[in-house]
């Protein structure tokens, strides 16, 4: 285990090193321009002359790849990178947007896994009947619908005032401050992001169990006599799982990473993903750079999580 | 007279599909009784897995119909809610399948696996259901039961995955196990091995056995008694050695002469019964093995009765052939084809 353990952390940490790689090449040398192409980009609009002067130094833009790419990493990781355009420390803007957008995550996430969970479990058990054509229907839509449009229906109709102004309309409130406010400006956005993974889970999870309940293993259970409740939730449920699990993983790190651009957005959220939502819109590119990075650490680092999960749900990927 | 078990009678299973129709089980008639063993004979599509798992509950569904009757201890099992079946499978009967690799859950250890299948229909605690599943995979002839029971499916062999679906069949101490061709997914020297032991644990366990197989050889061991299935129907049913020596109609003549045998000439080819079963949606007229037999004649165009032809009682077959003709032409094909290698 604990090799298994150490194996995967190692790939991990090479994994994220080829993603700085990728961001270098991304960022600094496909764009192409010479030192004062990339210097320029770098610093924004309305930089001055002398402004681009001191980012290419900086940056060792005039120095071979390695140099710049060295600075690049010191720069993302001794915490010094700065936009700019608007002279803030973006690690400090991205630790600022953290505690929404990982209150938005943890919501969003809990929602869509159990939604998901349930619909997929009842549209597979009347497979074929009209509860299972009627939650086909919805969760076609819900993955159709754009989020953006969503929220912005959402909040019209039950924050504006279209129907209703009972949910508070956007922003973000610390739980420190008042766990109630916390909640209430909250619900709107999880269940706006939910939406989409509902109808998606729901999809998969369908058809696993579907697949899994022809298995020759849940005719065994059958044929012990075991209650159909016991049987769908110890023998089908427990296969069926193993492939959602992995989206839930990935899927949560994503949104975790500030994947939720437009959620952030409309809901007004001040998360990561609206920092770089802002960011791509100024061509800002150091907060995106950072912001990148950020994003990629959480996608590995849940992959790995998924993989230890794995080997719990199935013994024969365990290591011995 | 041995207590009565199971008395299948007339059974018909058929399911609707979207082609129409499919008559699985046209017609099945047997009897059951304590310490026998009843071997099911025929090829793929004859409907003897359908008849084995009718008896198990396991063919209910919404497209399912069934007529006839399998009364199980005086009682009908096809008119009995799901819920009472429930108490039926694996307590009265028990069931292995096919295939091993694929018939256990590769998620549970395979001790969990017998527990559950003990506390399934007893009330007894957890420490004791380990205990007697350990007690279980010895008599299926597992070594170190203590610690392999905590080894999971993919750490088993095929075989020793057969032995451990044994022990979740015999786990309640079921009256009769149904073995649904045990021993096709297995290795030939596995193979014996398996049959012994279903032998030998029917006799420590008292109960019955139905082994259904395509393979006369595997049956003619252990069987009391043999039903040859073909195309959802009875065709022939008669004591092992009685069918063996005697057999009556063409199809189970085919059967034997399709395996090779050591004690007689060896034919340039080894027979074998051309064509195929027939669509059980669309089936022929008449006796159902009519296109593919070679004494087929005009009274075939009719469907013969199940009935008894020979002097010797009970041995039951669908065929029009007097058995003149039956005793002149048999002998070519059951020993092995040389007519039709000619």
């Amino acid at each position: 285990m604990l090799a298994f353990l150490v194996r995967r952390t190692v790939g991990a940490v090479l994994v994220c090193a080829a993603v700085t790689f990728i961001v270098f090449l991304i960022f600094i040398v496909v764009p192409g321009g010479g030192p004062h192409g990339t210097a320029e980009r770098i610093a924004g609009k309305n930089a001055t002359t002398q402004n681009i002067i001191n980012i290419e130094h900086q940056w060792a833009f005039d120095r071979p790849f390695y140099v710049q790419y060295w600075r690049m990493m010191k720069k993302m990781f001794d915490g010094s990178l700065v936009s700019y355009t608007s002279q803030q420390n973006v690690v400090s803007q991205i630790v600022q947007g953290m505690p929404a957008t990982f209150s938005l995550t943890v919501g969003a996430g809990v929602i869509w896994l159990f939604f998901g969970i349930v619909v997929g479990v009842i549209s597979a058990l009347t497979a074929g009947r009209l509860s299972d054509r009627v939650i086909t229907v919805l969760a076609l839509i819900g993955i159709s619908m754009p989020v953006f449009w969503l929220g912005l229906v959402a909040r019209y109709y039950l924050a504006e005032g279209g129907m209703t102004t009972f949910f508070p309309d956007g922003e973000y409130v610390a739980f420190s401050r008042s766990p109630t406010a916390w909640f209430a400006h909250l619900i709107l956005p999880w269940l706006v992001l939910a939406v989409l993974f509902i109808g998606f889970y729901g999809r998969v999870l369908r058809g696993n169990i579907l697949d899994t309940v022809n298995e020759d293993f849940v005719r065994t259970a059958k044929a012990k006599g075991l209650t159909p409740r016991r049987i769908l939730v110890k023998h089908v449920l427990r296969t069926s799982l193993i492939p959602v699990v992995t989206l839930f993983g990935l899927d949560f790190a994503s949104v975790l990473g500030g994947g939720a651009i437009l959620t952030e957005t409309v809901f007004d959220l001040h998360g990561v993903g609206q920092y770089a939502a802002q960011s791509i819109s100024n061509f800002d590119l150091p907060p995106i750079m950072g912001v990148t990075m950020y994003g990629a650490f959480f996608i590995v680092f849940f992959s790995v999580l998924v993989d230890l999960f794995y080997a719990y749900l199935d013994p024969r990927i365990r290591p011995t | 007279m041995a207590e009565r078990l199971l008395e299948v009678d007339d059974l018909h299973v058929h399911f609707a599909t979207e082609d129409g129709v499919v008559r699985a089980v046209d017609g099945v008639s047997f009897e059951l009784e304590r310490g026998q063993v009843l071997g099911i004979v025929g090829e793929s599509g004859s409907g003897k897995s359908v008849t084995a798992m009718t008896l198990m509950g396991l063919t209910r569904g919404v497209n399912s119909h069934f007529e006839g009757q399998v009364v199980y201890k005086g009682k009908d099992l096809l008119n009995i809610s799901e819920r009472e079946f429930q108490d039926y499978r694996g307590a009265e009967i028990g069931m292995i399948f096919q295939d091993p690799m694929t018939s256990l859950n590769p998620v549970y250890r395979i001790g969990e696996q017998i527990v559950e299948a003990i506390r399934a229909h007893e009330s007894v605690d957890r420490r004791m259901a380990q205990r007697r599943a350990v007690e279980l995979l010895r008599q299926v002839g597992i070594p170190n039961p203590e610690s392999r029971i905590d080894d999971f499916p993919h750490q088993f062999s095929g075989g020793m995955r057969q032995r451990a679906m044994i022990a979740i069949a015999l786990a309640c101490n079921p009256d009769i196990l149904i073995a649904d061709e045990p021993t096709t997914a297995l290795d030939v020297t596995i193979q014996a091995q398996i049959i012994e032991l279903i032998a030998k644990l029917k006799d420590d366990f008292n109960s019955a056995v139905i082994l259904i197989t395509h393979d006369l050889g595997v049956v003619a061991d252990i069987a009391n008694e043999i039903v040859v299935m073909y195309a959802g129907r009875v065709v022939e049913r008669a004591k092992t050695r009685e069918l063996f020596y005697n057999p009556q109609m063409p199809y189970t003549w085919g059967l034997l002469g399709s395996i090779p045998r050591l004690d007689r000439p060896r034919p340039e080819r080894l027979h074998s019964i051309k064509g195929a079963p027939p669509s059980l949606i669309n089936m022929p007229q008449g006796c159902k093995f009519r296109p593919r037999c070679p004494h087929a004649f005009e009274r075939c165009t009719q469907e013969p009765p199940l009935e008894n032809h020979v002097e010797v009682a009970g041995h039951l077959d669908r065929c029009w052939l007097d058995n003149e003709y039956k005793r002149a032409y048999r002998d070519a094909t059951v020993s092995g084809g040389h007519t039709e290698a000619a």
